[in-house]
């Protein structure tokens, strides 16, 4: 008895070391967001997960902390670098984003929780990276931001900052459902090498550790993320690409159709967790 | 005529111990995914299993599993923990798990270190960039069977 009690005791005090599991910490953002952080996972989701989790609740304390104050979450420096280039008159059209959306509080509030989604005119599923350079050469005249490059990175951000808070609600059924299918097959596939799916590790093992990292379930309501570790803010398929590559697979190109459907089925996984973005990870 | 004697033995020696390594697409399994013959044709060398075992740019194991003996920092914990796999698997289990565990267990996420080909998109190494098959399989026919001499010590005693 004595000693099972002890070697219970121990195991509690090994048990720090490798957490295991999200934690039970809240977010509130500010001192007034607050973020649903864990929600029940949506329909399409039964029988995989019963609870969808931010990666918010894999991260140390520290770097938790540094999410909960727009002061000392270095991302919002990014989006304020932001807000110069929207009202920067580019391109042929001598436009700026502001010249047609007047600004982003009015015109992209709840915008980033419901992408990727379908655009009707173009017929096609458009993420927020698409529609944002959609505007700068269709209706600017403008030249299109890298994919993954920090100007796309920080319009994304000024642009989610304006969702905070509010669910991820992304449309899966109608004319995004075949894209969807293929982004849901690529989440099951097992790529590489090593032969690992996106699930293998983000729904198979979130909470393991896989050597010194904590593994979340790969959510992204909190994209673009500020990294410690490059100390800037980093896109979607930039994550997608390294992920992949992690596998010793040939990677996907961001931007392309595989990444766009693997985006918008990934995103899905998320429905009811809070828009956080800019997010803080190490 | 002694020292000749001496001579061919010693080489008969050394000529079994650069024996060819049975190649990763001719190994044979058993049902349950056991693999009898060494690979390497030479016995394993513990120490060597465990620098496998532990290093990074090797068979990099601690990123999945925990070996309480080992000084090695942010052992994982996606596989499970392998402190006394010598107890209850025999040599032949442990060669099949490590070459291809799929032939132990079907669906597992720990990767074939000894397989060269029928992978989706494989890529050269970490460089996110297309390779083709055959690839070099992620350990040899030796580093495996070290492998498998130093999970063999893992008893508890
Ligand atoms: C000439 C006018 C014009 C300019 C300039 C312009 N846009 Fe747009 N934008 C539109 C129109 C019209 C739509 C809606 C139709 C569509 O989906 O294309 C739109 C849609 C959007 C949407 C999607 C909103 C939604 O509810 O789905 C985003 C995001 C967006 N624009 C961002 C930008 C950004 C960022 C810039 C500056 C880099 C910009 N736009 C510049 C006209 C413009
Ligand atoms: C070998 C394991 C592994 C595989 C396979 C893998 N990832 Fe990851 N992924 C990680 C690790 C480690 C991190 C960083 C810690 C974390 O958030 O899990 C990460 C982070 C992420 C994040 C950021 C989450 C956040 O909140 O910051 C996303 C999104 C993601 N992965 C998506 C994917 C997708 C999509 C796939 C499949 C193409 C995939 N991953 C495959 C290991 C993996
Ligand atoms: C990506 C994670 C991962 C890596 C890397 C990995 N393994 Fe595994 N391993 C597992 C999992 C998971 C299992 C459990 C089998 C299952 O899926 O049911 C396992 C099972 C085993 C077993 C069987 C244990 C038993 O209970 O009999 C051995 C032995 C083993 N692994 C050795 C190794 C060695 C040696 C390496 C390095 C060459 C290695 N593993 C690398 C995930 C991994």
């Amino acid at each position: 008895m004595k000693r099972m009690a002890l070697t219970a005791a121990i195991a509690l005090l090994a048990a720090p070391a490798l957490a295991g599991g999200a934690d039970d910490d809240t977010l509130v953002v500010n001192g007034e967001i607050e973020m649903t952080t864990k929600a029940d996972a949506p329909d399409h989701l039964e029988g995989a997960l019963d609870q969808v989790i931010s990666g918010w609740h894999f991260r140390s304390d520290e770097t938790q902390q540094l999410q909960t104050d727009d002061f000392e979450n270095q991302g919002m420096i990014f989006v304020d670098a932001a807000y110069d280039a929207w009202n920067t008159v580019e391109g042929t059209e001598e436009k700026s984003c502001a010249s047609c959306h007047d600004s982003p509080e009015d015109s992209m509030e709840g915008v980033r929780a419901v992408y990727p989604k379908w655009n009707e005119e173009a017929g096609e599923v458009r993420t927020l990276a698409q529609q944002i350079n959609a505007c700068r050469t269709e209706r600017m005249g403008a030249e299109p931001y890298g994919y993954t490059s920090g100007e796309m990175a920080n319009m994304e951000a000024l642009i989610s900052v304006q969702s905070r808070g509010m669910p991820m609600n992304v449309a899966i059924d109608g004319p995004v459902r075949e894209t969807w299918e293929q982004g849901k097959e690529m989440y099951y596939t097992r790529y590489g090498q090593l032969e690992l799916a996106c699930a293998s590790c983000h729904e198979q093992n979130y909470g393991n550790y896989i050597r010194a990292d904590h593994l979340s379930q790969g959510q992204t309501n909190g994209f673009p993320v500020y990294r410690l570790k490059n100390a800037k803010l980093n896109t979607t398929h930039a994550r997608f690409k390294g992920c992949v590559r992690d596998t010793r697979a040939e990677t996907f190109q961001p931007g392309s159709p595989e990444f766009v459907a693997l985006e918008l089925y990934v995103a899905s996984r998320g429905n009811g967790l809070s828009v956080e973005a800019p997010s803080v990870r190490n | 005529m002694r020292r000749t004697a001496i001579c061919t033995a010693a080489l008969l020696a050394a000529s079994a111990a650069t024996a060819e390594p049975v190649e990763p697409t001719s190994v044979s399994y058993g049902e349950y995914g056991a693999v009898e013959t060494s690979l390497s044709g030479n016995p394993g060398d513990p120490d060597r299993g465990r620098e496998v075992f532990s290093t990074k740019s090797m068979g990099n194991c601690v990123s999945c599993h925990q070996v309480s003996g080992l000084d090695v920092p942010f052992q994982g914990e996606v596989g499970p923990m392998l402190d006394f796999v010598g107890e209850y698997r025999t040599p032949a289990e442990l060669r099949g798990i490590v070459a291809n565990a799929k032939n132990t267990f079907p669906e597992t996420v720990m990767p074939s270190f000894y397989k060269t080909t029928g992978f989706i998109r494989p890529g050269d190494g970490f460089t996110g960039k297309a390779a083709e098959e055959p690839l070099p399989p992620l350990l040899s026919a030796q580093e495996i069977e070290d492998l498998v001499a130093f999970l063999m010590t893992l008893k508890d005693t």
